[in-house]
Order: C-alpha cells, then structure tokens, then sequence
C-alpha cells in the first residue's frame, strides 16, 4: 500500500457521500459467528496466520480463526525483547553495504510452495526501506538469512515466489540511477533506471543469491505475482508512473490513461544467463546467514551481480496496458488469468494468459516503450469487471472459481467470479482494507474457507488508545454464496501482506530445543565444568552456564572500567519451553533470550566501579528470583585478581 | 512463592487434545508392576561386572554437560541430590525411568515425589536417550565404587 495521498483523503470523502463506506461501529456480526472463532482453551487453531508486522519490521504469527497471536517475529527490527540485533551473535543479521540498519519496513510474505501448493519450508518477506529479503525457518520460526538487494531504490515488488520456490523477486519500487550515480533529480527519463533481481533459492537448505538482475526502464515497479501452472516459467509485475515523473507523483504520476503490467519470460532470461549472455557490473551488497548449529550470523559482503539488460533481449519482456496506476497484479490458481487492480480506475481488467501467448505469437503491438513491445490491450484482455469498487488493491482466489478483490476507497471485500467477470457479494472491511488473505489464496490449491482483510484505519473499532490506533485485521467466512462477517481482532504494526497455512504442515516440525550436544558455538560452555571466565587484555570473556536455577559463576570479580565484558550465556536445559534469559544493570543493548541448548552473548562495558547484579530475566522455576548474581567491577587501573565462582567452595 | 508454584504444578491440569504432542509423550509408559523399578520404558537392566569401561566414559561426558550443575559426586545434596549412594539405594530401572521419563514420574512415582518435596526444584528431562541414560548408570556405578 502506498501512503494515503490527498487525492485518496478527497476520494473517501466523497465515498462517504457516495455511503459506500460502512456504517460504523454499531455494525455487528450476524448468527454463529462467535461459535465459529471459538478455539476452546487448550485446543489449536486450525491455521497459522503469518502476518507481516509493516513499520515495525517484523513478522506476527497468529492463529485462525481465533485470531490470537502467538508470537512476534522479528526479522529487519532489532528486539530487545529478545536480544535479535543486540546478541553478539545476531547482529550479523542486520548489516548492509550502509552499515548495521536496525530496522526495515517489511510488507509482504511468501510462503514455499512445492508444484504450486504451500509446502510447510520457509516464509519468505521483503524489507521495503534498505532493500532486502528474508527467509524465515518453519523449525524455528526464526530469520536464517537476509540478503540486501542491490541497485533498488526501495523493495516493494517483492519477495513473490515461483511455484517451486526457484526463484523470488526483488522488483525496485522507486527507480534510481544505477552504480550510485550522482546525477541531476530532473535527469530522471535519462538516467534513471528499474532493477528487478531474481533471487535463486537453494532447495537443500533455503539460501539465497541473486542469479540475476533485469535492467528495466525507469518507473515504478509496485507488486508481481509468478506465473503457475499453465503460466509457470513467467512472472508479471504491476507497473506504476510510467509518465517517469520524478516530482509531485500524486498528480504527476496519475496522467496517463494506462500504465503497465510487465510479463517476464523468466525462463528465457534464464537461458541467456546460462548462454553467458549477461553482463558483470560492480555492486555492493551484504549477505547474512545465520547458523543454527553455531547459533550465530555471519555476513558475507558481495561485490558483483550479473545483468540483464530487458532492451537487448526482445523475448524476455512485454508491456499490457493496465488501467490508472495499477497496483494488485495477481494470478489465479489455474495460472490463465491475471487480475490488474488499477487504484484510480472505475474498473478491473482480467488478462488471459493464452491470449497474451497469441498476442505475442501474432505481434499484436501498440508501439513499443523503450524498445520493449507494449500488446494492444484488448489483444490480451479476457474481460473487465465493471463497477466493482473504488480503489481496487489486491485479490486472492478461493478453489472454485472466485476472486476476492480489496477495496481500499470504498472500504469492502467484492467477490467475483473470474471466468464471468460477475460480482457475486460484496461486504464492508473496517476500514480501508489494504491487503487480504484466502489461506493458500495465491497458490495452485486455495484451502478456502476464510478471507481475512487487513484494515488501515480502526478509529471507533476499539476502546480508543489516544492520536495512535491499532491496526486490524477481521475475518470473514466464506464457505457460503455469501461472505459473513465473523472476527475483529487488532494485529502489531501495520499488516500489509499475510498468508495462512494449515497448521498440519508445520506444527509437527517445530524445532522443540538445540540438542546441547550439537552446539558449535565456540564461546559456549557445555556443562557446568567448562564454564569461566578469561581474560584477553581489556576483554573479559564469561562463558557462563544457566539452568534451573542458578547462573555459573555467579560471584566475579576482576573486572575493570572500561573492560568489554562478553557475557556468553549457555542454557544447559534439555526441555521443551524452558529458555532462560540474562540482564545485566546498566547494559546499553538488551537483555538475551537463550533457548535450551543454546548461547548467546550479550556484551557489556561497565563505566563506574562496584558491584554490579545480573540476573535471568525469563521466569524459569519456583526459584527463579534467585538465579541471579553479582560482578565486581574496580576502577581502571585496579589489579583486583580474576575471580570467579558458584556455591561454595570446595 | 515457590510453595505456590509447586502446588499448582502437583495438580497440573490434563494436557491438550489427544492430537496434541506433550513434550513429554515420546517417553511417557504406563506404570511397571514392580514400583521399585519407576516408571518408564526400562523395564529390566542386565548389569555386568567388571564394569563396561566405555559406558563409563560416554556417562560422565553426559554427566559433565547435562547433570553436572545440579547433582555433585559425592553425597552433598545442593540443587538435586549428590550421586554417592544412589545405585545402592535403586534399582537400575528407577535410575534410568527417572532419568529419561522425570515428568511422569515426579507426578506418579512416590519416591520421585518424596525427593521434590526435599529439593523443591523439579528435576528437569534433560532429553537424554534410553541408550545414554544406562551410561550414565555405568558411571553412577563407578562412583559408588563398583569395578
């Protein structure tokens, strides 16, 4: 979703009038909705719902149809909730050719698919800020990898997958001078230029690297769908101010009549890079990888991505006319249609795949842009649906034929038929919805069932929290001819993207400890008898275990002003659900988290002399109160011995 | 405060619906005929003499990395209770039950029972295996100075 503009404020206003919008908070729930969400205490949802957290840049794991939230993922955002980007170990994650970015704003997820259907691996998200992506374990439901991508100006149209994971994208939503450039803004038309990385995806073990970047003209590149099925082997990305205006967008960008959907033959352009057709250029990007075995990141900075300039290859990439600025460009399950929404169009054109293959067969152009052919319109349409709403956004696709478009302006969900092109219901979303989510909506096989809008605006939704709301998310039932109204339930962050899959294809995996016995992690202590602490000059390094419920060594002494203090935290437990976590008085970071088999270090520099308490921050056991501790610190310059201990002494 | 806690864990409430995993399910038995033997999978243990020297050494790597902060080797109770004694005081079925299925048998077994209300900290499953837990026996054996 982009920013709400003026423009959008002047359109709801006269959707008020219009009374497309919905009535407001009296507006209730109808019949057994409340049986249907009910998930008794102790039972499990039936979906997990991954939802992406937007400005705060992580990623909200809920249940559905309870709506309840289970845990806060973080990916691009530090948390010091748990210590990801404070931990020696995790920092790793967040670096990028800027340096150490501690946040992002991540806006849309991707599942693993296998032949087009969920398959339970990874969740996939984009970081729209400083361009990166994400792949998240369904084992440990944690960020293994983040990849930046270079020559972006923002990472919007993506990270939309391949039906077998080959590949996802990186489209760049705002259009940049290549290498760094540093040329006039009103050069735009001249020097500007789009970039969308195809990102390769290692089936083994879910690693990432750019295969390959297209060089694109300079526009907008806002959201993609990949081809599936009879569509496989192509990828189609919605395409934005292709008046290449560089200020003023709002208006400026709204001129022309049509942009543009891109269809990309990935295929093809895959052959020219194994024909060694494309070209070397310089570029800087890091690449994060975390280790589960050594439970810590390491980044690789990367200097090269090989390109493909789309102008030089005339059968990777054609333009389709799509109406008004589109922004949703989604395919349904069969692979054959594609849905444009255009945000400022009346109504929604639906592309036939096959006529776009005979569009192309026949040469059926209007022009060219660029010197890339633009298909006449009516040459690849395989119909429009009329009056749907105003402001359409996004749609997903249930198993039997149905769309569901979102409709930012008029604040509903509309479900249509996509081989009529009939409207079939509509209901309202409060409010403006951006994003929604079928489970398994933009696979080869919907699971159906529900639909779950992710609403902007909540005002008088909930009991008011000041100027700054909730964001929501409220599901409906489509199991019915008619959509019904079941849940509100408010979301972290702000929602954009979301996917849910069933519980059934990940609960049974989900990683339970670190087998103590597999720690590689060379600054843990495995059993109470190696843990110590040593000095190296002005570092101080503490490998110190933690079980229930006691911290070893828990007296130290010989430390000084001005030391780096290394605290790295081994928890010797072997049970499901037992993590420990440690804080030290006066850190400058966080706390950390250390789950069971695990180690983490937390790093720690006192400034003043005395005596300092650490303790376990995680509530452990009856006696957690007391698994705590004390480290001695003396002014610089002070030759206190090394000491350290548990108990008494022998 | 502890007080509360354990109370509330001595009547821990039915665990979720069948399909739901416990943490604890891949260990959990029904009860032995002979109580004296615990509860769990190790039914019967076939101890030989002289020791097995390679047990040992596998048992006391699993005792220095898993059990080592809690139990000491001599009779010193400080955490758990300290090792000294303990294979003269039960059967080699109850040591391995108590190590490899420690929730059942904190809830069921009555001797495991007595030793939390002496320690007040549940022992926790450490996840260690049937095959470790009889090595870690072997050691047990060595301590109270069986050759």
């Amino acid at each position: 979703m982009n920013k709400i503009t003026t423009r959008v404020s002047v359109l709801l206003a006269l959707a008020g009038v219009l009374a497309c919008q919905p009535k407001g908070p009296a507006s209730v729930t109808t019949g057994d909705a409340a049986s249907k969400v009910y998930v008794a205490p102790g039972q499990y949802d039936e979906f997990y719902n991954i939802v992406s957290g937007g400005f705060n840049g992580q990623i909200g794991v809920y249940g559905i149809p309870s709506g309840r939230l289970f845990r806060i993922l973080p990916v691009f955002s530090v948390s010091p909730e748990n210590g990801y980007g404070y931990s020696e170990e995790t920092k790793p994650m967040l670096n990028t050719s800027h340096g150490f970015v501690p946040w992002d704003d991540l806006h849309h997820i991707a599942l693993s698919t296998t032949k087009g259907e969920h398959d339970g691996r990874w969740a996939f998200a984009n970081g729209n800020n400083t361009p990166r992506v994400a792949r998240v374990s369904f084992e440990s439901f944690r960020t293994e990898e983040i990849l930046e991508i270079p020559n972006s100006g923002g990472n919007h149209s993506s990270p939309f997958i391949t039906e077998n994971t080959e590949y996802l994208v990186a489209g760049t939503r705002f259009s940049i001078p290549m290498a760094n450039k540093d040329v006039a803004i009103d050069s735009y038309k001249e020097n500007f230029k789009g970039s969308i990385s195809f990102i390769k995806v290692d089936q083994t073990n879910g690693r990432m690297n750019i295969a390959f970047q297209l060089r694109t003209p300079g526009f907008n590149y806002d959201l993609s769908r990949a081809g599936k099925g009879v569509s496989h082997g192509w990828f189609f990305f919605s395409c934005y101010n292709t008046e290449q205006a560089h200020t003023l967008l709002e208006v400026n960008a709204s001129q022309r009549d049509k942009d543009f959907i891109m269809a990309i033959n990935w295929k093809k352009a895959e052959e020219y890079i194994a024909q060694g057709k494309g070209r070397v250029e310089k570029a800087k990007y890091a690449h994060n990888v975390y280790d589960e075995k050594t439970h810590m990141a390491t980044t690789t900075m990367k200097d090269e991505v090989v390109v493909l300039d789309i102008k030089e290859f005339p059968d990777i990439a054609y333009f389709i006319p799509c109406p008004k600025s589109p922004h949703g460009c989604d395919v349904d399950p069969s692979g054959e249609y594609i849905v444009g929404s255009g945000k400022l169009a009346a109504m929604m054109p639906v592309f036939s795949f096959s006529k776009l293959q005979n569009a192309i067969a026949n040469k059926e152009y209007d022009g060219d842009f660029d010197g890339i052919p633009v298909i006449k319109y009516e040459a690849a349409l395989h119909g429009e649906v009329k009056k749907p709403g105003l402001g359409p956004l996004h749609t997903e696709f249930d198993a039997n034929g149905n769309a569901y478009t979102s409709f930012f302006v008029s604040s509903e969900i509309v479900k249509w038929n996509v081989k009529t092109l009939e409207v079939l219901d509509r209901v309202p979303t409060y409010y403006s919805i951006g994003h929604l989510s079928v489970p398994g909506g933009p696979t080869s096989k919907p699971h159906g069932k529900y639909v779950i809008a992710y609403n902007k605006i909540t005002k008088d939704r909930y009991l008011p929290t000041g100027p700054e709301l909730t964001q929501s998310a409220q599901l409906y039932d489509i199991s019915g001819d008619k959509m019904q109204l079941l849940l509100d339930f408010p979301t972290v962050g702000e929602p954009h993207y979301a996917e849910s899959i069933p519980a059934s294809l990940i609960r049974d995996k989900s990683r339970k400890i670190y087998p103590i016995e597999e720690n590689a992690n060379p600054y843990a202590a495995k059993g109470e008898g190696q843990a110590r602490v040593e000095r190296k000059g002005n570092e101080v390094h503490v490998y110190m275990t933690a079980i229930r419920s006691h911290l070893t060594p828990d007296n130290i002494e010989g430390v000084n002003v001005g030391d780096d203090v290394y605290f790295h935290v081994t928890n010797l437990e072997q049970d499901w659900d037992v993590p420990h976590g440690f804080a030290i008085k006066g850190a400058l970071n966080a706390e950390i988290l250390i789950m069971p088999g695990e180690t983490q270090t937390l790093k720690w520099k006192p400034l003043q002399p005395g005596v300092v308490p650490f303790y376990c921050t995680d509530f452990c056991s009856a006696l957690h109160q007391e698994m705590s501790g004390y480290i001695r610190v003396s002014a610089a310059g002070v030759k206190t011995p090394l000491k350290f201990s548990t108990g008494t002494p022998e | 405060m502890g007080a509360c806690l354990l109370l509330v864990s001595a009547c821990s409430p039915d665990k979720p619906s069948a399909d739901a995993p416990s943490p604890a399910a891949k260990n959990v038995v029904a009860e032995v005929a002979d109580p004296t033997k615990g509860i769990g999978q190790v039914k019967s243990v076939t101890l030989h003499a002289p020791l097995e020297q390679e047990r040992i050494g596998r048992g006391k790597a699993i005792y220095e990395m898993k059990c080592s902060a809690c139990h000491r080797l001599d009779d010193k109770r400080v955490v758990g209770p300290g090792w000294k004694g303990v294979t003269k005081l039960r059967k080699p079925e109850w040591i391995m039950n108590m190590v490899t299925n420690v929730d059942v048998m904190l809830e069921k077994d009555p001797e495991a029972q007595k030793l939390l209300e002496l320690c007040l900290t549940r022992m926790p499953n450490q996840n260690v295996s049937i095959g470790d837990a009889r090595d870690v026996l072997e050691f047990m054996r060595q301590n109270d100075g069986e050759q």
